[in-house]
């Protein structure tokens, strides 16, 4: 009895948690293999857009509401509008640097407006748009500081970046005498700079400018020693959703619609 | 089949990773060991408030994450990642290991204190040459699996960037972009310390069960 | 009254709901993983006290070693390194799947060392009385031993639920993600969500505890 009643109770519970997985897994097709992307969000009237969730300005879900705010957000919407009208929605879902590649390779997100720049390493994994925004890696630091600049990362000086970023990777060279502390993203990153933890905080200034906005005891020194040239990734081989995004792009600049996006979000 | 250039190349992180998290355990093994002792005394000591401080010390700490503490120490102390990470490690095992300790105390016959306190010893004395030493027997084989705990969850310090060896493997595997392997070399690595001490531990078992 | 303007600030009706969705997440996930890990868990410690040649020897050697690795270890496998070899999964998916190897490698030790405290005696009773072995193992032998496995079940249960926290480093929505994603927004706010947060594993955590020490006290 007792254990007819235990086994009864485990069969059904793990019933329910198959299905729960089988849900997990399921819930859009991938998109992958051969069929051309452009022509899937057609079909489907949507549009997935991957985009950041904790990165204020450009992609940043606020807590309150469950919304997803940012220059990146609003770009695709206006983007969206200007290749299909009212014909297809665009959707979000949360990327991050590290998963941005393997969700537009797997299919469940069609394009990816992430603040990401656009590198020859990277053009041998994905196909990028013209570029959407110029950015420029660069340093925060707390006002006051006494670093003002790359030069003043000297020996005994730590710098706090996300891991595997290619502006810890660049830090590295461009100031080798400094100790580099690498966090699972910015959000980790800000928050250790705050506590004291580092001398400055290095990535691109557009991320930077949204930190500093977050709390003004903070700005950006030094200017920027990089070129960080954002780009719109698509999976490889889908050129026709290229050459569109582009298309959209250049109409929104030439419209003045872009600027009015971008002045709503970069106030430098 | 593996990449052993990976390991070859960055020999140093590796190793430099491994140290760190050596160095982190045992430190954080000896200090909650301390405090893991001071905590069981105070919650068997006669004194109705050292019980509650200790019992909710212990209740507490047992029933939420290590992660949360680790953060707590890492923002809230002025701490570098590799420190705080030691103490919110300690802060953690102590309240398992004041558990075994009390537990180990407890397992001495009621007579020794007793026997101890009427040949004139204080509580304190009677504590220190009589009772502890006979706990601290039955209380190894715990110790030991905590121990490998503390290992484990030293890994921890890779999330506040302490320098240990999973920080290590993030960045290597960040910078080769072979995870797969990266990943196991440091599997490799935290068993080549484990391991040994399960297999220590294991027998020391054995034996403690044999000697009853 | 300076101390508690930050707990003020962050103890919103927004706030508390978002961390209580993160927590619904941290349950389920728990849950999904604790039932798979004890299927797995139990078949395999069966599996190994049965002490079925090479089998058992093999099961031996997988457990020992998912035992002796950082989840931390498996998890960051199972999200990162996994898909190098074609297994990609999603996060909720890879955190029940590394949960679900570390705790049904736990699991199985428990259920192990619980059939291992049988006293022999009571097989050679069983057999003496006509059950084959897998009778003897159904009608006698796991009934009692089920029966001393439930306190370090639930503390394991419990280990489970606290673990799902490592999940935060692959960004899955739990309470503590939820957390950080409101203490990034002012350094003040860092210690009374971790107090809240705290909280909220301490009273499901401790429910479980005392419910554990109930069915404990039942079974003398």
């Amino acid at each position: 009895m007792f254990k007819t009643k235990n086994f009864m109770k485990i069969a059904l519970v793990s019933v329910m948690a198959a299905s729960f997985l089988a849900g997990c897994g399921g819930d859009k097709d991938s998109k992958g293999n051969s069929k051309d992307v452009f022509a899937q969000i057609k079909e489907d009237k949507k549009i997935v857009f991957g985009v950041k969730h904790d990165t204020r300005l450009f992609g940043l879900k606020n807590p309150s509401t469950g919304d997803v705010e940012g220059f990146d957000i609003d770009l695709s919407k206006a983007l969206t509008e200007e290749m299909f009208g009212d014909d297809v929605k665009p959707e979000y879902i949360e990327v991050t640097s590290k998963t941005r590649v393997g969700l537009l390779n797997n299919g469940k997100v069609d394009a990816v407006v992430a603040t990401m720049t656009i590198n020859e390493e990277r053009k041998k994994e994905v196909d990028f748009t013209d570029v959407y925004f110029d950015a420029g890696q660069s340093l925060l630091v707390k006002k006051g500081s006494k670093v003002k600049g790359i030069e003043d990362l000297k020996k005994g000086t730590k710098v706090l970046a996300v891991k595997g970023s290619t502006s810890a990777i660049n830090i590295r060279e461009k100031a080798p005498e400094t100790t580099v502390l690498e966090f699972e993203n910015y959000a980790e990153a800000f928050t250790a700079l705050k506590s004291g933890k580092g001398d400055a905080l290095t990535t691109d200034d557009s991320i930077l400018y949204g930190m500093a906005e977050e709390d003004p005891s903070y700005e950006l020194v030094g200017g920027t020693f990089t070129e960080e040239p954002y780009g719109i990734a698509v999976k490889k081989g889908n050129k026709e959703l290229v050459d569109e995004l582009n298309k959209a792009l250049k109409s929104l600049k030439e419209s003045g619609k872009y600027d009015e996006i971008k002045d709503k979000w970069i106030k430098n | 089949m593996l990449d052993f250039s990976i390991l070859t190349n960055y020999t140093d992180l590796f190793l430099e990773g491994l140290k760190i998290t050596i160095i982190v355990s045992l430190i954080a093994l000896i200090c909650s060991f301390i405090l893991g002792t001071l905590i069981a005394i105070m919650r068997i000591a006669p004194f109705k408030l050292l019980n509650w401080v200790g019992t909710a010390y212990v209740e507490f700490i047992r029933n939420i994450p290590v992660l949360v503490i680790v953060f707590f120490t890492f923002l809230v102390g002025n701490f570098g990642g590799m420190i705080a990470g030691t103490i919110g490690l300690t802060i953690y095992t102590a309240a398992f290991i004041a558990e075994a300790i009390r537990a180990g105390i407890l397992s001495v016959p009621k007579g020794q204190m007793e026997a101890a306190r009427s040949t004139g010893l204080t509580y304190g004395q009677a504590m220190r040459m009589v009772i502890l030493p006979q706990a601290i027997k039955i209380v190894i084989p715990p110790l030991g699996n905590q121990f490998i705990n503390l290992v484990k969850n030293s890994s921890l310090l890779a999330v506040v960037a302490g320098g240990d060896l999973m920080y290590q493997g993030d960045l290597i595997s960040a910078m080769t972009y072979a995870t797969f392997d990266t990943y196991i070399f440091v599997g490799l690595f935290y068993l080549i310390i484990t391991i040994p001490l399960s297999l220590g531990v294991n027998f020391l078992e054995k034996r403690m069960a044999r000697s009853n | 009254m300076d101390f508690f303007a930050p707990f003020i600030e962050v103890y919103t009706a927004d706030h508390l709901r978002f961390l209580l969705e993160g927590f619904w997440v941290t349950l389920k996930v728990a849950a999904a993983s604790i039932v798979l890990s004890f299927i797995i868990g139990g078949i395999v410690g069966t599996l190994r006290y049965a002490k079925i040649p090479v089998v058992s020897q093999m099961l031996a050697v997988i457990v020992e070693t998912i035992r002796n690795l950082p989840l931390l270890l498996i998890i960051f496998f199972t999200y990162f390194a996994l898909p190098e070899i074609g297994i990609e999964m999603e996060i909720t998916a890879a955190t029940i799947a590394a949960l679900t190897v570390f705790e049904s490698a736990m699991i199985s030790e428990i259920i192990r060392s619980g059939l291992n405290s049988i006293e022999k005696g009571q097989i050679e009773a069983g057999r003496a009385s006509g059950l084959n072995y897998i009778q003897t193992l159904r009608y006698i032998i796991m009934p009692q031993a089920l029966r001393r496995m439930v306190p370090p079940i639930v503390s394991q249960f419990i280990s489970l639920l606290k673990d799902t926290s490592l999940a935060v480093v692959i960004a899955l929505p739990d309470v503590l993600h939820n957390g950080q994603i409101i203490y990034a927004q002012k350094e003040s706010y860092v210690v009374p969500v971790l107090v809240m947060v705290s909280l909220m594993y301490f009273i499901v955590n401790y429910a479980l505890s005392m419910i554990a020490r109930r069915l404990e006290l039942k079974q003398i």
